[in-house]
C-alpha cells in the first residue's frame, strides 16, 4: 500500500506539490491524471524515493521512506517497477542486456538462464526475437514495451507506469494498455498509472485522483467521474479550453 | 553584486564537484569491476583516441623541430634539435596535447552521453534498480583514463619525438643513430616520471569534469551547454595543474 501524507515539493522556489494526500490501496490499478506539467511525474519519483519531498511523508507498506537512508532507500526501491514516461531503455545496452538488468545485477543467475528468463518476459509482452536489438532500432511501441518488461521480470510488488501511451500511435496504445490490463490479472500486483489520456486511464483504473495546481482535488473511484459537480474536473473531462481552469494553471 | 554572485557560484561548483571526486573515488576503492565495461570504456576513450593523438603529435615534433632548428643553426648546435625535441615533448608537450586532444574528443563524448541519458531518464532507471550512477557509470571511465592516458602520453611522445627526427634527418642530415643517441641520452627517469605523473593528474581531471558536467544537464539545450564546459573546464584545469606541477617538479627535481 501507498500512503503520501502531506507532501510539500518546490524547485528553485517554485512550489510544484502543495499538500499532497494520496492512498493507494493493495492490489488495485490507481490512475493518477493531470494537465502536463501538474507535478504528476515530481509525484512519482517522490514516489519512489528518486526525489525527497521538502516535508510529509510517504508510506510503502508501512515504512515512511522519506525517513530511510540511501541504503534501505535502494532496497524499497528494488520493491517497485517503473516504466517511464521515456522508456528510459539505457541506450548503450541489447534489448536483451536491458530487460535482464536486474537478474544480472541482482542474482547469481547464469547468463543462459538470465536469456531464457528474458525471452519468457519479452513473451510476455508479446515481443519475440529482439533480444539482440539495442532501443534506437525499435519504434516507440515496441520500446515501451521492452521497458514494461524490464520492470515486471523481477516481479515487483507495485508498478508504476509514468504516461505509458504518449506519443505512439493508436493501435500500440491499445496494444500497451491490453497488456498493462493482462498483467494486472495475471500477477494482481498494485499498479499506479500517471497519464492525461483519460480514455486509457479509464479503461485500466477503478480508482482515480486529479492533480491540479500543486494539490489533490479530486479521489474517488471512477464511478464518481459521473456525478461530480467540480467544474475543473468537468472541464478536464471535456478537454475543454473554457472554464475556470486557466490556461497557464497546470 | 554580480561578483559576488559569481564568487558564491564558484564555491558552490567546486564543493560539489569535490563531493562528486570523493564519491568517485569511494566507489573506485569498494567494488570489484566488470572487466566487460572496463575494456568497452578503455577501447573507446584510449585506443580509438589513438589516430588523432598520433596525427597531431607527430605534427607538434615536426613544427617544434622546425622553430628550433632555425634558432640552433644560429648558435652552430643543430645536433641540439634532438634533446630539444625529446625533452619537449617527454616533459611537457606529450602529456598536454594528449590531454587536451582526449578531453575534447573522449570528455565532451562523456558529457554528452551522460547528459543524453540524465534528460532521457536512465539515470533515473539506474537509481530506480537501486544502482547508484556514479559507480555504474562514472567509476568505469575513470579508471579507463587512468589506465589509457599514461600510455597515450608515452605514444605521443614517441610519435612527437619521430616527427622531429624527420626534420632532423632531412633538413639538418643528422644520422638515425646519433638522432636517437642523443634523445635516449638526454632524457631521464624523471622526465620520464614527470610526464607519467602530469597524465595521470590529468585523466583524473578529464574524467571528473567531463562526468560531473554530465549529470548537470535538465533539458536538450543544457547538454550543448555542458559540453562546452566540460571541454572549457577541462583545458582550464588541466593548465592550472601543469603549471603547479612543473613548478613541483622544477623546485624539487631541478
Amino acid at each position: 500500500m501507498i500512503k503520501i501524507n502531506n507532501i510539500y515539493k518546490s524547485f528553485s522556489g517554485k512550489q510544484v506539490l502543495k499538500g499532497i494526500n494520496l492512498t493507494v490501496n493493495k492490489g488495485e490499478t490507481f490512475l493518477l491524471i493531470g494537465r502536463s506539467g501538474a507535478g504528476k511525474t515530481v509525484l512519482l519519483k517522490n514516489i519512489i524515493g528518486l526525489i525527497t519531498p521538502d516535508s510529509g511523508s510517504i508510506h510503502i507498506d508501512g515504512v515512511d521512506i522519506t525517513q530511510l537512508n540511501k541504503q534501505n532507500l535502494e532496497k524499497v526501491r528494488l520493491e517497485f517497477g517503473l516504466v517511464f514516461q521515456s522508456g528510459a531503455l539505457f541506450d548503450f545496452l541489447t534489448v536483451k542486456e536491458n530487460v535482464g538488468f536486474f537478474l544480472k545485477q541482482y542474482t547469481d543467475l547464469k547468463d543462459s538462464q538470465i536469456t531464457e528468463r528474458v525471452q519468457e518476459t519479452l513473451s510476455m509482452v508479446g515481443l519475440k526475437g529482439i533480444e539482440k536489438l539495442y532501443p534506437y532500432e525499435l519504434s516507440g511501441g515496441m520500446q515501451k514495451r521492452v521497458a514494461i518488461a524490464r520492470a515486471i521480470i523481477y516481479n515487483p510488488k507495485i508498478i508504476i507506469y509514468d504516461e505509458p501511451t504518449t506519443g505512439i500511435d493508436p493501435i500500440s496504445v491499445d496494444k500497451i494498455v491490453s497488456l498493462i490490463e493482462d498483467l494486472h490479472k495475471r500477477l494482481s500486483i498494485t499498479s499506479l498509472v500517471v497519464t492525461h489520456d483519460l480514455e486509457v486511464g479509464l479503461k485500466l483504473a477503478n480508482r482515480l485522483a486529479f492533480l491540479l495546481g500543486g494539490k489533490i482535488i479530486f479521489e474517488g473511484d471512477t464511478q464518481d467521474l459521473q456525478t461530480t459537480s467540480d467544474q475543473r474536473l468537468i472541464q478536464f473531462l471535456k478537454g475543454s479550453s473554457g472554464g475556470p481552469i486557466k490556461e497557464m494553471e497546470v | 553584486m554580480e561578483l559576488f554572485n559569481k564568487a558564491k557560484e564558484l564555491f558552490h561548483y567546486s564543493g560539489s564537484l569535490g563531493f562528486f571526486i570523493k564519491d568517485t573515488l569511494k566507489w573506485t576503492l569498494i567494488k570489484k569491476r566488470d572487466v566487460k565495461t572496463l575494456f568497452r570504456e578503455i577501447v573507446f576513450i584510449g585506443i580509438d583516441s589513438f589516430p588523432l593523438v598520433s596525427l597531431i603529435a607527430f605534427f607538434i615534433g615536426i613544427i617544434i623541430a622546425f622553430q628550433s632548428a632555425h634558432q640552433l643553426k644560429m648558435f652552430n648546435s643543430e645536433i641540439q634539435l634532438a634533446p630539444l625535441v625529446a625533452l619537449s615533448m617527454v616533459r611537457e608537450l606529450g602529456p598536454v596535447i594528449g590531454a587536451l586532444i582526449v578531453a575534447a574528443r573522449s570528455g565532451a563524448s562523456i558529457t554528452a552521453g551522460i547528459g543524453a541519458m540524465k534528460i532521457s531518464e536512465q539515470i533515473d532507471a539506474l537509481e530506480s534498480f537501486g544502482i547508484e550512477p556514479i559507480d555504474y557509470l562514472v567509476v568505469p571511465k575513470f579508471i579507463a583514463l587512468i589506465v589509457c592516458m599514461p600510455i597515450l602520453v608515452i605514444y605521443a611522445d614517441f610519435l612527437g619525438i619521430l616527427g622531429g627526427y624527420l626534420v632532423g634527418a632531412f633538413k639538418l642530415s643528422i644520422p638515425y643513430a646519433l638522432y636517437f643517441r642523443m634523445t635516449f641520452d638526454v632524457l631521464g627517469i624523471k622526465d620520464i616520471l614527470s610526464g607519467f605523473i602530469k597524465s595521470i593528474a590529468f585523466g583524473g581531471i578529464i574524467a571528473f569534469i567531463s562526468c560531473y558536467e554530465g549529470f548537470r544537464p535538465f533539458s536538450s539545450k543544457d547538454v550543448s551547454r555542458a559540453v562546452t564546459h566540460s571541454v572549457v573546464r577541462s583545458f582550464i584545469l588541466i593548465i592550472i595543474c601543469d603549471s603547479i606541477l612543473t613548478a613541483i617538479f622544477y623546485f624539487s627535481w631541478m
